[in-house]
């Protein structure tokens, strides 16, 4: 397994970063922290993490401005040129914003927030960021947040199904659909068109440890390692 | 001069908020009521002296940041 420097990109507001530094660090890589005025990314990047939180407090909506800051070109750059960006969370907003990522995160159909550990059903496994986790398979992650309801227009998501964009949706213990947040087609996570951008709302870097109630996220993240 | 910037969800998109409300409303009496909108007013004092020039600045805002139009729509309304 290679291992990976994986950039871990922090604005005013960003709460998980330091779970994500430990998350891959966990699985043997090496990170970087990477304040949202840097203009550039630390050089040989093999991954880029856009950590969950409430960047500039989730004002005008979520995501909205923590999309301008300087370190964001530098990232529309590397996502331009291939390189893999993952975003959690308030990350998953934050690129839906920047559109690097299709459709957009509302808020939650309950208007609740919602903190739980959550099942999860794969949808598709080819691609770097899934590759070790089965199709059909039931994970379970801890999701928490209050503007998870993903809405993007009918014919961009037919587009996505066929593509294979779709990566996660919502589940019951069973792996029957459920809805949890409003998501169109219970969608939980997705990727772009070229397979190099993923977004997820629930929170792998969370569930590292089956003692603290699931492993199910390592799994996730090793994907990146053997790409 | 000054620019009030509406925001709302596009016709289609489900607005969750409006739905609690509509809901609300409903529970109080208040039946009349065929749908709620909720949106928000972005007002913006601008150095600016032509206001034809200053409304097409507001929207290329709008475009960029205040809203997101993917989910919703605006309206730009110069007031002096």
């Amino acid at each position: 397994m290679k291992t990976l420097n994986v950039s871990i990109l922090q604005f005013p507001g960003t709460n998980c970063e330091y779970d994500t530094v430990y998350a891959f660090r966990r699985l043997g890589h090496e990170t970087t922290l990477v304040w949202h005025k840097e203009e550039s990314l630390p050089e040989e990047s093999d991954l880029v993490v856009v950590p969950g939180g409430f960047s500039y407090g989730d004002y005008l909506r979520a995501g909205s401005i923590a999309r301008f800051s300087p370190v964001m070109k530098a990232v529309q750059a590397y996502a331009a040129e291939g390189g893999k960006v993952l975003g959690i969370c308030n990350g998953f907003q934050i690129l839906t914003e920047a559109h690097l990522l299709p459709g957009a995160l509302k808020r939650n159909q309950n208007l609740h927030f919602i903190s739980r550990i959550q099942s999860l059903k794969v949808v598709d496994t080819d691609n770097d960021f899934l590759r070790f986790c089965q199709k059909d398979e039931i994970l379970r992650i801890p999701i928490a947040h209050a503007d998870g309801n993903y809405f993007v227009d009918d014919e961009t998501l037919d587009d996505m199904e066929r593509n294979g964009q779709i990566l996660l949706r919502y589940c019951d213990e069973n792996g029957d659909p459920t809805v949890v947040n409003g998501s169109v087609r219970q969608i939980a996570g997705i990727c772009n068109r070229e397979k190099n951008v993923f977004g997820l709302m629930p929170h792998p870097e969370r569930a590292m440890e089956s003692i603290l109630g699931s492993e199910d996220g390592a799994r996730m993240l090793e994907g990146f390692a053997s790409a | 001069m000054k620019a009030i910037v509406n925001v709302y969800l596009k016709e289609g998109v489900l607005d969750p908020q409006g739905k609690a409300v509509h809901h609300a409303l409903g529970s109080l009496g208040f039946d009349n009521v065929r749908d709620v909108r909720i949106g928000k007013q972005i007002v913006l004092e601008l150095d600016a002296s032509d206001p034809e020039a200053a409304k097409k600045e507001v929207e290329e805002m709008a475009e960029t940041l205040l809203a997101n139009t993917v989910i919703e729509e605006y309206t730009v309304e110069i007031v002096e």
